[in-house]
């Protein structure tokens, strides 16, 4: 049955009011000071340094944390050495028990843990609860399992651990990226010193109560909470044997560059610029819904959002009507509301980036196109917004934003495609959507990304390799390839 | 009377000299030979990096029959390599070993990705699997002590996955290399698929290794003082630098010179 304009315009309209479901937040104990989790557990920093991590939807303080200082980074360290002469030696269907123990904890405590991670970092606590804290839990499930079949991954090799893992995450998925730093650097043997993003300790400090409670022994993870200045100590410790990192490209080259020459071993997973490319034979309400989650999924804080939409000029435009009316039913407001879709920005600093790149959008010749929404008074928040009429050399087309930002392009033929999606030197992911089953192969061999997804977007899994080509970072995260980094082989 | 020969760089399939127009004579000895520049390094990238889309979307079988035709090529030239690299048994094991790696190489062209692929089993309802993909032009520092063989233990494995390559050649003994180039001109591997430079590493590894349209670095043949600098200057495009003991011959080898490529789709009706 054809729906007329008129009808759609009506059904467009028709915005449903919904009474405010809060989370509640009455179970969660957020401590007003923490130390730092070292040699097993909490103890006094050196550093006299502290600084506030705040709710980013409220801009209210929730703890303060500790800018750790080298002596605390050297403390975390040495305690790291001294348990990985015993963690690596100690038999590995024990080492896997551990992180079976850790896994269920974190179910078990799913619920507090959600609350926490939307409150300090602003995303959508229906995201927290059903993507960051089960995926996190899931992930410790899942290379538990491979901790005691080592010798079963890589034939021909005696896999042994390398040492003491120096770990730096990202504020966008706090417990998340914990998860798959820890998690296979564990598996595998290795100790670690982990440290959160500057604006979102606190699931990590959070974890570490977990570990105490599943009785790691001492040593094994250590958190240290602090700023850049503190995942460079980190990272330029010379016991520390591996460094992991997740964060910008710029940050990943200064790392990069810092540690030639040392031997550590590497692995970066940086940023992203990744195309969603759709087709005119593609069904246009998934790919709308896809499109969404592509760029609006937590704020656009994504390192491999859908941020360049490149649409065949044919569907050009009854696709953005489509995806424009989709926009103008995202609720913006309270993280902890569970009908909120689009929580806080992460921090003010963030936001003036955002609004920095934008105005720039608009300078440079695009077309700005941003819903009705009303912005809460207090705290940091960004509407979802759409350019078209970019070009390939604006900056919102070339620069990663890492907000709710899409950049609408089109092309013509399959090919324009490719070498539009792959004009970029970055490489974490890309989107097809096509329901023709060869074009979908045929556009994913030419993809120059880590990962694509074909008729979905923004999927994330365990046994799912991650990471990029090109100056995205090298090295995988999930999946047997998420072991290597983390292993000697030779 | 001989009949001399000019030994040349190897860019894009063909003999050609330095546009520097310079020279050297390596250990003093009575040969010239090319000493590349900057600007023959960045046309030999230019070189790899369009040849590298045809070379990568063969098929493996075929990239498989080429390298091992190009055994069949140095195998067939044995006498001559066994005289450049001296002469005598360890120059006779050297060129063996070296047509061995080709062979070993063209039978894993098709096994690779049966080896280092997976099919993940995710927890929802999606197809979803890893295959290994070519990482794009690659540089190779060859090894200054076994000439053929420590070039060869770099570009079979590189090639093997799809890559298009940029070696440098040993400076010190830089004939073995640029006769290789000879083989690989008269097997079918395709022009700018390898190109073969000559000349002073300290002028050229700087520049390879800081070039943005070089995707990875293998650095066999660097001293650890180079490494440090390939690595620092690799950083301004995230580049990949290779660093596997020189005698490896492995798929996690081959690994190191690819990316991990996984797809996604979602099963319904």
């Amino acid at each position: 049955m054809a729906i007329t304009k008129k009808q759609t315009e009506a059904l467009a309209k028709q915005v449903f009011e919904y009474a405010p479901a809060p989370e509640a937040i009455d179970h969660v104990k957020v401590q007003p000071r923490y130390g730092l989790f070292i040699g097993g557990k909490m103890v006094a920093a050196h550093s006299k340094k502290r600084f506030p991590t705040i709710n980013p939807a409220t801009e209210k303080t929730l703890s303060e944390v500790v800018d750790a200082d080298e002596v605390d980074v050297d403390r975390a360290v040495k305690a790291a050495s001294k348990a990985f002469e015993s963690w690596s030696h100690l038999s590995a269907s024990r080492r896997a028990r551990y992180l079976f123990r850790i896994s269920r904890i974190l179910q078990e405590r799913s619920r507090e843990l959600a609350v926490v991670e939307t409150m300090d970092g602003g995303k959508p606590i229906k995201e927290s609860r059903d993507v960051d804290i089960p995926l996190s839990a899931a992930h410790f499930f899942y290379y538990a399992g491979w901790a005691d079949k080592l010798e079963w991954a890589f034939p021909n090799r005696k896999p042994r651990p390398l040492g003491v893992a120096g770990q730096v995450i990202p504020w966008n998925f706090p417990l998340l990226m914990l998860a798959w730093k820890i998690a296979p650097a564990l598996a595998a043997g290795n100790t670690v010193v982990l440290k959160p993003a500057e604006t979102t300790p606190l699931s990590a400090l959070l974890f570490a109560e977990i570990c105490m409670q599943a009785d790691l022994p001492p040593g094994v993870v250590n958190i240290v909470t602090g700023a850049g200045k503190t995942g460079s100590l980190v990272v330029s410790h010379p016991d520390v044997k591996k460094v992991a990192f997740t964060g910008s490209t710029e940050v990943g080259k200064l790392i990069q560059r810092s540690i030639a020459g040392t031997g550590k071993k590497l692995t970066l997973e940086l940023g992203g610029k990744a195309a969603n490319i759709v087709f005119e034979d593609a069904p246009l309400d998934q790919a709308v819904e896809g499109i969404v989650n592509g760029i609006y999924f937590n704020q656009g804080h994504v390192c491999c959002a859908g941020s360049r939409l490149l649409v065949q000029e044919s569907i050009a435009e009854p696709l953005l009507e489509k995806l424009k009316r989709r926009l103008s039913t995202l609720r913006l407001g309270d993280p902890l509301d569970k009908n909120t879709d689009i929580g806080a920005i992460n921090s003010k600093a963030q936001l003036e980036k955002i609004q920095g790149l934008v105005e720039s959008g608009i300078e440079e010749g695009a077309e700005l196109y941003q819903p009705e929404c009303a912005i809460p008074e207090r705290g940091f928040w960004f509407p979802p917004t759409l350019f078209t009429n970019v070009s390939q050399s604006y900056r919102i087309a070339r620069e990663e934003i890492f907000g709710p930002v899409l950049s609408v392009l089109t092309f013509r033929t399959p090919s324009e495609a490719v070498e539009k999606a792959n004009n970029t030197p970055y490489g974490l992911s890309a989107g097809v959507w096509t329901d023709k089953g060869s074009r979908i192969l045929w556009m994913a061999e030419r993809m120059r990304a880590g990962v694509v997804w074909a008729n979905t977007f923004n999927r994330f899994d365990p046994t799912s390799p991650f990471g990029g080509y090109k100056e995205s970072g090298y090295g995988r995260e999930g999946g047997i390839h998420g072991l290597m980094p983390y292993l000697d082989l030779n | 009377m001989d009949v001399r020969k000019t030994y040349k760089l190897f860019v894009n399939g063909e003999f050609v000299r330095s546009e520097s127009g310079r020279a050297y004579r390596p250990n003093g000895g009575g040969v010239n030979v090319p000493r590349g520049s900057r600007k023959d390094l960045r046309d030999a990238v230019r070189a790899a990096r369009t040849a590298f889309g045809a070379w990568a979307g063969r098929t493996a079988m075929n990239r498989g029959q080429i390298l091992y035709r190009a055994a069949e090529m140095l195998d067939g030239r044995s006498a001559q390599f066994v005289e450049l690299l001296g002469g005598g048994v360890r120059a006779r094991r050297e060129l063996d070993q070296s047509v061995e790696t080709i062979v070993w190489y063209a039978g894993w062209t098709d096994k690779l990705p049966q080896v280092t692929g997976t099919v993940n089993p995710v927890a929802g309802p999606y197809f979803n699997f890893t295959i290994p993909e070519p990482t794009g032009v690659v540089g190779v520092v060859a090894p200054e002590d076994s000439p053929l063989l420590g070039l060869v233990r770099r570009i079979a494995p590189a090639l093997c996955g799809g890559n298009v390559v940029v070696a440098l050649a040993s400076e010190t003994r830089p004939l073995p290399a640029l006769t290789l180039a000879e083989v690989l001109a008269t097997s079918d591997v395709p022009a700018g698929v390898v190109n073969i430079i000559s000349g002073q590493r300290k002028e050229l590894v700087p520049w390879l290794a800081s070039h943005m349209d070089v995707n990875a670095i293998d650095v066999a043949g660097c001293t650890d003082q180079e490494i440090k600098a390939v690595e620092e200057s690799a950083a301004s495009n995230v580049k990949r630098v290779i660093k596997i003991r020189e005698e490896e011959m492995s798929p996690y080898l081959i690994a190191a010179f690819m990316e991990m490529k996984t797809v996604w789709h979602p099963i319904g009706v």
